[in-house]
């Protein structure tokens, strides 16, 4: 009994000599401090380090994980205002290549906050640099290597199940059709990379961007599959709906009725998720669901 | 005098008599002014309190106060809130001094600064340079860095506005009913041009500019005052100086050429004013409606259309509203912001509605 008491009592004292430590040691260790996250895929990043304690705001993109919507909001990350941003007094801004306006940034940076840019590259090698980078800044080094891992073992799988499958798909990715002409993505887009991941063509290769495309367009298209988004197929009033606007019936996609829905966020954001995403569109894509993806995944 | 006594009988809403005098309504603004000036420098989303303010401000001209202060509000309030504070002001009176200026050059209570083209200038200047900035504009960027695109808005203002100047004169007379429909051409124009540049933005551009046009006092800094100050300060101060002329051009042009006023140089003086006024204040701060065209309107209720006091309380009451709404596009939704053409047009609209239909209730 006695024993245990001191046992007890010297854990206790350890514990009481670790929080001491820690509270002397945590601020000055430099580290990152309080961060402002803006970026979606970033402070999605953040979270998955176990940085989030750090998170002291997030800009309106920030919207994974759900928890992170409670920390208090810098708005768009477009629009940042340098007087809202400081008053969360924040160390680090972890700012998307997006990220503005750009005599915003600058009030930042001459008011002593430092500002770390990460670029935009819609890539495996793009997710797996914004991992290296913020695991930097957070000092999570191993935490780092092992999630860029994860996020390569599924563009792995993404690559090995594209070298299995033979053809190529015509996919036309819309990101409007509700209202007026609708816009399809061309070169240059997020969708536009996803779609190459995907094993697919794009039916809107020659356009720059994303740009309305005409009906007639769109049929001299002849896209095998039509991507919607979830706000678009929303707005239109869903499928059935959207297979009965003019033109649709007239390509190869409106008549086998091969029209699916996306979710944007998780399958354009190009974050964590994008591998498994861009994994399961193109299984869909290729209508030949597990036999391939199974041999693909198989480890 | 005879230009008062013709006035007060010139139209069914001049009977109404002043509610104020025009030194009196002029002094009550200016005060409004100072008090919501020292208001918007006092809050924000970083807590200054108002002597901590006073003590910054007192640091600067190197007398200590009591009030301890950190650095980091002494760089929010010298670096961000001031020089916001100064531009609101200056943007905000030129705006609504070029709105009074305009409606009394064309006689038309409805006339607003963008009908000749200044604004859609400097919007088509602004859309090109987000959009072409890496392809057209590479070299220039270098050089002018962040400031590219004030420069760029101002330069596209003044030459869409001259062209507009340009085919409405004939080289003896500046016919105003031209102006209005060169002004109304060109702006359709300008505006195709900057739709196509829109077409041909990325989604990233795109989103710059759709912000752009909404209107912003966000990101203003010294440097960017000290671009537009001469522009504005030259539309505020000169335009009330032409008060006495546009008074006689609202009998009619050979009216005021009879009582001795230079007529064709005043009509190019108050477009080259309203031009560099609103010009520089479209290019830093974007597009912010309804200031130039409400604010003369309530005033000349209140003032009756005397250009005497209509000028300079349109300045004032133009800065008191725009650092109003300024104040509320900072604070609604902190530590986020809201862009200010927005606050204006929600707070304006109505207002303007509710004008017109007073007016229709009183038998106009």
């Amino acid at each position: 009994m006695k024993q245990t008491t001191s046992l007890s009592h010297k854990l206790a004292q350890a514990a009481c000599a670790a929080v001491l430590w820690l509270s002397a040691v945590v601020p000055a260790a430099a580290g990152p401090g309080r961060i402002v996250s803006v970026g979606g895929a970033l402070t999605e990043i953040v979270y998955a380090l176990d940085g989030a304690e750090h998170l002291v705001g997030v800009d309106s993109t920030s919207l994974m994980p759900a928890t992170a919507q409670a920390l208090p909001q810098v708005g768009y990350m477009r629009t940042l205002s340098a007087e809202g941003v400081l008053s969360l007094r924040p160390d680090l801004l972890l700012a998307s290549a997006h990220a503005g306006p750009p005599a915003v940034l600058e009030q930042l940076r001459a008011a002593g906050v430092r500002i770390e840019t990460l670029a935009e590259d819609y890539s495996a090698a793009g997710i797996a640099a914004k991992i290296g980078a913020i695991a930097g800044l957070l000092d999570k080094p191993e935490q780092g290597r092992e999630l860029a891992g994860q996020v390569q073992a599924d563009f792995d799988r993404l690559a090995q199940w594209r070298a299995q499958s033979r053809e190529q798909p015509k996919v036309l990715f819309l990101m409007a059709a509700a209202h007026g002409a609708p816009l399809a993505s061309g070169r240059g887009t997020a969708a536009d990379a996803v779609l190459a991941l995907a094993g697919a063509r794009n039916a809107a290769g020659e356009l720059q961007g994303n740009k309305p495309i005409g009906t007639e367009a769109m049929i001299a298209a002849a896209p095998d599959v039509i991507l919607l988004t979830d706000v678009v197929a929303n707005a239109i009033g869903g499928l059935e709906a959207f297979y009965r606007q003019p033109g649709i019936a007239q390509t190869p996609a409106g008549r086998q009725r091969k029209v699916f829905v996306v979710d944007t966020l998780a399958l354009l954001g190009f974050g964590l998720h994008s591998g498994q995403a861009v994994l399961e569109l193109a299984k869909r894509l290729h209508d030949e669901p597990a036999v391939a993806a199974d041999a693909g995944a198989g480890r | 005098m005879t230009v008062h006594a013709v006035m007060a009988t010139a139209g069914p809403r001049l009977r109404l008599k002043p509610a104020l005098s025009r030194a009196g309504l002029c002094w009550l603004l200016a005060l409004l002014l100072v008090i919501a000036a020292l208001a918007a420098l006092g809050s924000g989303a970083v807590v200054i309190s108002a002597g901590q303010a006073v003590a910054i401000v007192a640091d600067r001209l190197g007398i200590a106060l009591p009030w301890p202060f950190g650095a980091d509000q002494q760089a929010v309030l010298l670096a961000i809130r001031a020089p916001r504070l100064v531009l609101g002001l200056l943007v905000g009176g030129a705006l609504a001094a070029s709105g009074a200026a305009m409606q009394g050059l064309f006689r038309n209570p409805l006339a607003d600064p963008a009908l000749i083209g200044v604004s859609s200038g400097a919007a088509l200047a602004a859309a090109a340079v987000i959009v072409l900035r890496d392809s057209l504009f590479g070299a220039v960027a270098g050089a002018f860095g962040a400031y590219l695109l004030p420069v760029a808005a101002i330069v596209g203002g003044f030459a869409v506005s001259w062209l507009v100047y340009r085919l409405a004169d004939s080289g003896e007379r500046l016919d105003v009913a031209s102006l209005l429909l060169s002004g109304i051409a060109i702006n359709a124009l300008a505006g195709s041009a900057t739709g196509l540049l829109v077409y041909l933005a990325d989604d990233d551009q795109l989103r710059s500019l759709t912000f752009w046009s909404l209107g912003s006092l966000n990101g203003a800094g010294w440097d960017g005052v000290a671009i537009g100050a001469p522009f504005l300060l030259a539309s505020l101060l000169l335009l009330p100086w032409l008060a006495d002329a546009l008074n006689a051009l609202l009998l009619g042009e050979a009216e005021a050429g009879h009582l001795g006023f230079p007529v064709e140089r005043i009509k190019t003086g108050v477009v080259a004013l309203v031009a560099l006024g609103v010009g520089a204040a479209v290019a830093l701060s974007g597009v912010i409606g309804f200031i130039g065209l409400v604010v003369p309107h309530l005033l000349r209720l209140a003032l009756g259309p005397d250009h005497r006091g209509l000028l300079p309380a349109s300045a004032l009451l133009g800065a008191l509203l725009l650092i109003c709404a300024d104040y509320l596009a900072r604070t609604l939704a902190a530590p986020a912001e809201i862009p200010i053409g927005i606050v204006t047009g929600l707070l304006g609209s109505p207002f303007f509605l509710w004008l017109l239909f007073r007016q229709k209730l009183m038998g106009h």
